[in-house]
C-alpha cells in the first residue's frame, strides 16, 4: 500500500461563502496504476458529497475534463504515474468557467461559442438519393478535426478564452469552425468567414498553443486557427 | 461577428496584417539605426544631423513611427480588451494610449522637418 494525498477544490453553493481546498489521504494498492478517476470514486466512498461528472470512464464522451495538478486533461484517461509528484495530487475545476459545485463547471459560454460557429454541414443544394459524396483525399481533410470530443480542456486553458469568453470562439470552436469550412460538401465558406473577420472571435488567440499542449485526443487547434486566418487572407487580399 | 468600434482597423484580419507589416519596417529601421552607429562609432553631432538632413532618412523616419503607431496600439488595445474589463477603466486606458502615440508623431514631424 503506498498513501496519496489528494488536495481537492470544494464549492457547494448552498453552504459554502467560498470555494476551499480540502485533503484527502487515500491508500492505494500496490502494483496498479489508477486512473484519476479511480481515485475520485475512491474518494467518493469517503465522502459522497464529493461532485464530478463522468460517464464513459474511457475518454470519448468527453465528461470528465478538470484540471489535474495544473494541467487540464481528462481523469479517466490520466493515470497517477503521469501526474502524481511527491505522492499528491491537486484535482481542480476547469480554469474560467463558473463552478456549479466542486468539480463541475457551467459549459453554458463554452457552447454558445460552438454553437456560434454553426456546426454543422450548410449545403443548398438538392439532396442526392443516396449521400453527399466526397473523394477520399477530400474526406482526408477533416482527420484531425473530426475527433474533438467538446471535453473543453482546450478553451478552459486558453488565457483569451478566459478574458473574453463572449467574443473569442476558443480553440474547441475553432477547431470546428475549420472543420467545416474545410470540408468539401459544405456551401456557405464565405458567410462562415464572414462571421470570423472581427478583432476576437477568430484572431484572439495569440498562438502560444495552451490548447495543443492539453488536448487529451492529440488534436491541434491552433494550426486550424492558421488555416481560417490563411482563408481569411485570401479571400480578403 | 463580434463588433467593435475602438480597434485599429475594425477587422481582425487587417490589424492583424498590419501588426505584422508594422512589425517588419520597426526591425529593419532598428538595424539601419544598429548598422549606422556601429560603422560610425565616434559620431559627432554634424554627422548625426548630416544623417538625419537626408530626405530618404526622414521618410524612413516617420514610416518608422507610424508604425510604432499603428503597432502600438494595435498591441495595447489587444491587452486593454484582455485586462480591463471594466468600460470607463478601459476608455480612460485608450484615450491616454492614444494621447501618449499622437504626441510620438507629433514630436517626430517637428524634430525632422522642424516647424
Amino acid at each position: 500500500m503506498s498513501q496519496l494525498t489528494v488536495s481537492l477544490y470544494r464549492y457547494n453553493p448552498e453552504s459554502d461563502q467560498k470555494p476551499r481546498m480540502q485533503e484527502f489521504q487515500l491508500d492505494l494498492p500496490e502494483g496498479k496504476d489508477l486512473m484519476v478517476l479511480d481515485v475520485l470514486a475512491l474518494l467518493k466512498e469517503q465522502d459522497t458529497s464529493i461532485t464530478y461528472r463522468r460517464s464513459c470512464r474511457e475518454g470519448v464522451c468527453g465528461s470528465d475534463g478538470m484540471n489535474i495538478s495544473g494541467k487540464n486533461g481528462l481523469a479517466c484517461i490520466t493515470s497517477l504515474s503521469q501526474v502524481v509528484k511527491n505522492n499528491k495530487l491537486v484535482l481542480r475545476p476547469l480554469p474560467g468557467l463558473p463552478v456549479i459545485r466542486d468539480l463541475v463547471v457551467d459549459m453554458s459560454l463554452f457552447y454558445k461559442q460552438y454553437e456560434r460557429i454553426q456546426p454543422y454541414l450548410i449545403n443548398n443544394s438538392p439532396v442526392p438519393s443516396i449521400e453527399r459524396l466526397q473523394s477520399p483525399e477530400d474526406r482526408a481533410k477533416l482527420d484531425g478535426l473530426y475527433e474533438c470530443i467538446l471535453c473543453a480542456c482546450c478553451s478552459t486553458s486558453c488565457p483569451s478564452f478566459w478574458w473574453n469568453p463572449e467574443k473569442f470562439v476558443g480553440p474547441a470552436g475553432l477547431l470546428q469552425a475549420w472543420r467545416f469550412l474545410a470540408d468539401s460538401r459544405d456551401q456557405a465558406t464565405e458567410e462562415r468567414l464572414a462571421k470570423l473577420d472581427d478583432p476576437f472571435s477568430v484572431f484572439r488567440c495569440r498562438g502560444i498553443m495552451n490548447c495543443v499542449n492539453v488536448c487529451p485526443k492529440g488534436l491541434n487547434p491552433t494550426k486550424a486557427i492558421g488555416h481560417i486566418r490563411s482563408m481569411l487572407l485570401k479571400q480578403a487580399t | 461577428m463580434v463588433r467593435s468600434v475602438t480597434s485599429f482597423g475594425r477587422s481582425g484580419l487587417s490589424d492583424w496584417l498590419l501588426q505584422r507589416f508594422s512589425a517588419i519596417v520597426l526591425a529593419l529601421y532598428t538595424l539601419f539605426i544598429v548598422g549606422v552607429l556601429l560603422f560610425t562609432p565616434d559620431m559627432s553631432y554634424e554627422q548625426w544631423s548630416g544623417l538625419f538632413a537626408q530626405e530618404w532618412v526622414k521618410i524612413f523616419t516617420l514610416l518608422t513611427v507610424l508604425s510604432i503607431v499603428i503597432h502600438a496600439w494595435i498591441g495595447l488595445w489587444t491587452v486593454g480588451t484582455d485586462y480591463l474589463p471594466k468600460v470607463w477603466l478601459r476608455l480612460l486606458y485608450q484615450s491616454a494610449v492614444l494621447l501618449v502615440l499622437f504626441v510620438y508623431l507629433i514630436a517626430t514631424v517637428r524634430a525632422l522637418w522642424g516647424f
